[in-house]
């Protein structure tokens, strides 16, 4: 039996080649070495749009060895806030939820801070818009991720031949497809006449005056291009001044130009109003449209989907932003952060908003002239101006600047609407004023 | 030496008593059915008791949930037009909702009565469908029905150069489309509970009225309703109680409006509670319904009671 003996050199060498094939071999890792991921996503209108969210994230989880599971809960009944509420009350659930507008700022204390992830994010997409930096931030905290999914713009979807005939107005000239506008004509004057003159035609705008959101949207927009407001940024009441008294004389009047049920209106009647024919004009993102090329493709050639009409005070549309936000309890959020940035790359955004029709939004100012916008018809080009590619347009949200947890009350509990369906009915200026301000004196309460 | 050689005894006796009072315990009846009933007591302290004494707490916190605030929301909501209004809703849609569903239970479970026993089970069953179909599916078709622009009710109304009626766009009109959808769910369930009182009452009692020359509504207000009471009252108060707490009829036909008008306790609290993140406020509107409820229990309980010991 030989023995060999390991001299000081030989040991030193031995130990710094282990080390160097340590090193250098293949990382193996088990299938679900990265641990648990649970993510809530908003289960999206357009039936495939889910599957390109499934598809990035299953990706992300097969490259870093994590087991993923997606609910896709929809908002349909207020599922999804049903859910959030209740996850925030357990303080368990998933790692990551899909937020509406609101609710980042209502959950504010409960969520992981994202500045961190947004901080790469902008300088890869670029700014996101100011709708979303109101709904996502507090306090220079990242409340959220912005999530393209869902997010949307409540702009003008009008009937091409019927505005026309009907207004003489030509909404192709106003918005040319791959041109900036050319609508400095298009303002709230000229759209009151045309309103006027499509009800005299038969074919009345559709604008609801319910309690939804797509009723609030709109008259949010048409205050605040007025500059009119019920809560400053301060959390000043602002309701009794001439900005809220000439936006509620400007809904009047076109109040009684709008069907006479507008006030029973809710989020799926302007879409019904547009896909049957019956009106010139409604506010609501391309699903409108997309429902009308399936159900009436004679209706759908016809839609243009542009920017809304200018006030005294600028020109505003509405802007609804979904979030994904991750709770401070959850338990992967490294997991979580790493997902979210994977969903926020520009290819992914491309792949959501192209399995959505065009109707999913990105905030960032790099990628509001993706491709499928350009190219979605029929016609040709009708969603070309839907995601504000030229910026002609302020994007906000209804009740805005009002700190976001008095905007939320206001918004839910539409204010705005109701005053203006007061007003119409004949209940003086200065009442309706008064009960607005003892409403947002309500919303106050902390 | 003595109390030590006696004292396996007694304790065999102790024991042998605990036994056979444990035995004698799980023979007598109550005990059984306690034992039986035991699983569902702890179902419903686990999925009632516990949410509702939640609730009390949740009422008792500021928006934030950050602090005490005792009866500040309910103070709060005292102060608040739309929760008058929202009572003043909840009124008037539980109490004619139930006095509608009671006088049309009882008039429909009269002529189903009448019915010979072979086509009875026909008309029984299609008439409680109503009943039957989860309120949800059903008014989602009432939704269609009394649709603002696509109303069938005002399309067929139209041939006959009626309307078209505002069926939800109106505060008064969505007041009665809702109560009318509620009658419509709700009257089955008096129909059914009024039909088995009615087959209870003993045919004895009508032929003794009948040789008296009692009319038909000498029987009716002297034979019948007396014999019923018990059961009017306790379906009334059934039915109050669900009326009241009712949520998915106004919400899938109005969602409370037209500005508000429509609201009941439920609907305002999920407007609050979910959908405007304000969760204590919330439990506040929903737990204003216990002492109206409480009230309305009392009362009706206590006349059942009264009449069980004259009996």
């Amino acid at each position: 039996m030989s023995r060999r003996k390991l001299s000081r050199r030989q040991f030193v060498a031995a130990t710094a080649l282990s080390s160097a094939a340590l090193i250098t071999a293949p990382y193996v890792r088990g299938a679900h070495a990265a641990g648990k991921l649970s993510i809530g996503f908003w289960d999206h209108w357009v039936p495939g749009a889910n599957k390109a969210s499934t598809d990035i994230v299953n990706a992300w989880a097969e490259k870093e060895k994590v087991e993923v599971q997606i609910d896709y809960i929809p908002s349909q009944g207020n599922k999804n806030l049903l859910t959030i509420a209740a996850e925030a009350q357990a303080k368990s659930g998933h790692d990551i939820l899909a937020m509406p507008t609101w609710w980042p700022h209502a959950q504010a204390e409960l969520l992981e801070p994202m500045n961190d992830v947004m901080e790469g994010l902008i300088k890869q997409n670029g700014e996101p818009n100011g709708t979303v930096k109101y709904l996502g931030q507090s306090k220079g905290k990242w409340l959220a991720v912005p999530a393209s999914v869902g997010s949307q713009i409540k702009g003008p979807c009008s009937r091409i031949d019927l505005m026309k005939q009907h207004a003489g107005i030509d909404v192709k000239a106003l918005y040319p497809a791959g041109a900036p506008p050319k609508a400095d004509s298009w303002t709230l004057e000229t759209f009151l006449k045309a309103a006027e003159a499509c009800q005299k035609g038969g074919v009345p705008f559709g604008i609801g005056l319910g309690e939804t959101s797509d009723n609030v949207d709109t008259a949010g927009a048409i205050f605040q291009s007025f500059g009119a407001a019920l809560v400053d940024e301060k959390g000043n009441l602002t309701v009794k001044t001439d900005a809220v008294r000439q936006a509620l004389e400007f809904y009047k009047k076109l109040i009684s130009f709008l069907p006479p049920d507008a006030g029973a209106w809710d989020d799926s009647s302007n879409n019904k109003w547009l896909v049957s024919g019956r009106g010139a004009l409604i506010m609501n993102p391309p699903s409108a449209w997309a429902v009308a090329k399936r159900d009436a493709p004679q209706v759908a050639e016809q839609c243009w989907t542009h920017g809304f009409p200018a006030g005294p005070k600028g020109r505003y549309a509405p802007y609804l932003s979904y979030f994904w936000g991750t709770w401070s309890f959850s338990k992967n959020k490294e997991a979580a952060k790493s997902v979210l940035r994977a969903l926020s790359q520009a290819d992914a955004i491309e792949k959501m908003c192209v399995a959505s029709g065009g109707y999913d939004l990105p905030c960032y100012e790099k990628l509001t002239t993706l491709k499928v916008w350009q190219e979605e018809g029929p016609p040709k080009g009708t969603l070309y101006h839907y995601p504000n590619p030229h910026n002609h347009q302020t994007l906000s949200i209804a009740a805005a600047p009002a700190p976001p947890k008095i905007a939320q009350q206001i918004y839910t509990q539409a204010t705005l609407t109701k005053m203006c369906l007061r007003y119409s009915k004949g209940e003086a200026m200065e009442k309706v004023l008064a009960w607005a301000e003892g409403e947002c004196e309500g919303f106050m309460r902390s | 030496m003595a109390d030590v050689a006696l004292r396996p005894n007694r304790a065999a006796a102790q024991t042998a008593r605990k036994r056979s009072s444990l035995h004698n315990a799980l023979r007598r009846k109550s005990t059984v059915a306690f034992l039986m009933a035991l699983p569902l007591i702890l179902l419903i302290a686990t999925l009632v008791i516990y949410p509702a004494f939640y609730a009390l707490h949740l009422a008792t916190l500021n928006k934030s949930m950050s602090r005490f605030v005792g009866l500040g929301n309910f103070e709060f909501l005292f102060k608040r037009e739309t929760f008058w209004l929202v009572v003043q809703q909840s009124c008037i849609f539980a109490i004619t909702a139930v006095i509608f569903k009671a006088v049309l239970g009882f008039i429909i479970a009269h002529f189903v009565h009448n019915i010979p026993a072979k086509g009875q089970r026909k008309w029984r069953g299609m008439l409680l469908v109503p009943w039957v179909i989860p309120p949800a599916m059903s008014t989602l078709a009432w939704l269609w029905l009394f649709d603002p622009s696509y109303s069938a009710f005002n399309y067929t109304l139209s041939f006959f150069g009626i309307g078209p009626i505002p069926w939800t766009g109106d505060a008064y009109w969505a007041r009665f489309s809702v109560i009318l959808v509620n009658i419509w769910v709700g009257a089955p369930f008096f129909m059914i509970m009024y039909l088995a009182a009615l087959k209870s009452v003993p045919e004895q009692l009508y032929e003794a009225a009948a040789i008296d020359g009692a009319n038909w509504w000498q029987r009716i207000w002297y034979v019948t309703l007396p014999m019923m009471r018990n059961i009017i009252a306790i379906t009334t108060l059934f039915s109050l109680i669900v009326t009241f707490a009712n949520f998915d009829i106004v919400r899938i036909l109005t969602a409370g409006g037209p500005l508000d008008h429509t609201h009941i306790f439920a609907t305002w609290a999920f407007r609050i509670g979910i959908e405007g993140s304000d969760i204590p406020l919330g439990a506040s509107v929903s737990l204003f319904m216990v002492p109206i409820l409480a009230v309305a229990a009392i009362f009706i309980l206590r006349d059942i009671s009264k009449r069980g010991n004259e009996a």
